[in-house]
């Protein structure tokens, strides 16, 4: 049991980073048919941002709104001098220069930084908990509490505010919500800041337990993507669930069975899901216009 | 005549390309790195088919590269088969594996296909990077050389004619492929995967032919680049790898032949020059496909070539 417990934790912590990334997957998608895999650079600059602040003396509050306000203003910057330009351009190519855009903000990042990898104290101490036998590291709930705090506020953001209706309204169809005049670049300039921001705090939080480095963004985009797509892609509930499910299927799957298979684990029940129901586990089948 | 030219001058200009190069390029390092052109761009000509033509996305083609590049490793090296059968025994592996996923993982559609592939991909790399009894494991492997009729082939020169003889072939049947029934029924289905249905396109049919034609290509490239550097690692089958050839493809255009063999060229030239800028190497790299994509949509040749025609007429 307290093996459980253990494989649990340190599952959920995962995926709710995944599931972070993977919902910042979904707002860009939803908002322009983009499929960003400059995604999990958002997280990267989170975490390092954090960690120079933090070297240079400033206190940990201050240096996470400065990582949080960089990512954002990379987010808005990506969106407005490499998206917006190929506006109208195949979503082929549009993936092309996002992940044009991950090797080069890696690039700025090795070169800004440095190559090494790098940790901060947790928020809470490091001193460990125990639950139910099973040792937890505070800094695993705060990322569990974090998380949740975004989706229950992305939610609020998306039904209760106007913005998030114009969000809504751009995602179903671009045009009619141009023609009862929303700003539609407007907004999908916003769900790339808000994209930017939400990987950013994953990174922020994560980092004291994970570390980070110029590279972790590469394999936290594909996880990411993967828990979209197992979500069904352009649903948020199905972002965090594919996002934890993936989560507790590596901590489980390297416990149980094999911790040099654990992706192959993971990636073996995306494959099975998406062979008995197509569009993921939360998707709708959509028709296809001829 | 004229229909001779549309078809085939394609394969006719590859070809001189093949054969003027080695009396432009000033020494062997150059002749190394054009065999490494051709020797990617036979893989992305077969992922081209694939997503060009039948319009279906891959992101775990270097999953057929690897069992490519590792057949070539492992059969000689633990169960004594001659190089050559190893690198057939390869293709056809690649190819039966195609067609084994290929019917259920086809029925996925855009970026769930994607994905889908992706996993596909990694499961091969994990294999790859966790048999190390028989891959080396992370570390990879060395492969012994090709020998036909006791001709040993090394060397930058061989490998040059052997993989450009092999390209120009490739083009060949690539390019009778796109003008045959098949190649049609493949645009078809690229255009509107219902109408084609209602037109008679046994789509399911189709669409697996190119993914196995795609994965022999990519199995054929890996042996290639495996006998030719004289090692293999998990990285030649890694995720990277997979995306490094679907940008390839993107790059050089879509649906356009000499668009895979721009674009191979252009991924495996541009890093070689780009390391006089040592640690900005990557930003370089990064800006360029940003540049490239926003001002040529469709890719470098199609678009260049809907330009000329403009200007033209």
């Amino acid at each position: 049991m307290p093996e459980f417990l253990q494989f649990l934790f340190s599952g959920l912590t995962i995926g709710a980073i995944y599931a972070l990334v993977a919902l910042g997957f979904t707002l860009i998608y939803n908002a322009s048919d983009v499929i960003n895999f400059a995604q999990g650079e958002f997280v990267m600059i989170g975490g390092m941002v954090t960690f120079f602040a933090m070297a240079a003396g400033i206190p940990l509050p201050f240096a996470a709104l400065i990582a949080l306000v960089t990512a954002i203003i990379i987010g808005l910057l990506l969106h407005v001098l490499a998206i917006e330009p190929a506006r109208g351009a195949s979503p082929v190519t549009l993936i092309i220069i996002t992940i044009g855009a991950s090797i080069f903000l890696r690039g700025v990042a090795a070169i800004v930084f440095d190559k090494n990898y790098h940790s901060y104290p947790g928020f809470a101490g490091s001193e460990p908990l125990q639950i139910g036998g099973a040792t937890v590291l505070p800094q695993s709930l705060i990322v569990l509490a974090g998380t949740l705090l975004i989706v229950v506020a992305l939610w609020l953001l998306m039904t209760r505010t106007m913005i998030g209706k114009a969000m809504t309204a751009t995602a179903t169809n671009r045009l009619a919500a141009r023609l009862v005049g929303i700003n539609t670049a407007l907004i999908v300039g916003l769900s790339f800041g808000v994209s930017a921001a939400i990987g950013a705090i994953g990174g922020i939080l994560v980092t004291p337990i994970t570390l980070t480095n110029y590279d972790v963004g590469t394999l936290l985009a594909l996880k990411g993507f993967a828990a979209a797509m197992l979500g069904g892609m352009g649903h948020p509930l199905g972002a965090v669930v594919g996002g934890l499910v993936v989560g507790l299927l590596e901590s489980f799957g390297a416990g149980y069975i094999s911790s040099a298979y654990k992706d192959a684990i993971a990636f073996l029940v995306i494959l099975a899901v998406l062979f008995v129901m197509p569009q993921g586990l939360f998707g709708r089948a959509d028709v296809e216009r001829v | 005549m004229q229909d001779f030219w549309r078809s085939y001058g394609l394969v006719l200009v590859v070809a001189l390309l093949v054969a003027v190069l080695p009396f432009i390029l000033p020494s062997t390092f150059y002749l190394r790195i054009a065999a490494l052109v051709f020797i990617f761009s036979i893989a992305v000509l077969g992922l081209n088919l694939l997503m060009g033509f039948a319009g279906q996305v891959s992101l775990g083609h270097a999953g057929f590269f690897g069992i490519g590049a590792y057949a070539v490793a492992v059969a000689p090296t633990h169960f004594g088969v001659p190089v050559w059968l190893a690198l057939l025994l390869g293709v056809i592996a690649a190819g039966l594996l195609a067609l084994i996923i290929g019917r259920p993982i086809l029925k996925l559609k855009g970026h769930y296909l994607a994905v889908a592939t992706l996993g596909m991909g990694i499961l091969l790399a994990m294999v790859f990077t966790n048999e190390a009894r028989f891959t080396g494991g992370p570390d990879g492997m060395p492969v012994p050389r090709l020998v036909l009729f006791g001709w040993i082939a090394r060397g930058s020169v061989t490998w040059y004619w052997i993989s450009g003889v092999t390209l120009v072939l490739a083009v060949l049947l690539a390019v009778n492929l796109i003008n045959s029934p098949t190649g049609r029924a493949l645009r078809a289905i690229h255009d509107s995967e219902v109408a084609a249905r209602v037109l008679g396109i046994d789509v399911a049919r189709y669409k697996l032919i190119a993914f196995v034609l795609s994965a022999g290509y990519a199995a054929l490239a890996g042996a290639y680049l495996a006998l030719f550097d004289g090692l293999v690692t998990p990285a030649t089958a890694g995720f990277m790898r997979s995306i490094e050839f679907v940008t390839m493809a993107v790059l050089g255009g879509l649906g356009s032949i000499l668009g895979s063999v721009v674009g191979a060229a252009l991924l495996t030239v541009l890093p070689q020059m780009l390391t006089v800028f040592h640690d900005y190497e990557h930003i370089a790299l990064g800006l360029i496909m940003i540049i490239f994509m926003v001002f040529l949509r469709a890719g470098i040749v199609p678009s260049l070539a809907m330009l000329f025609r403009r200007r033209a007429s």
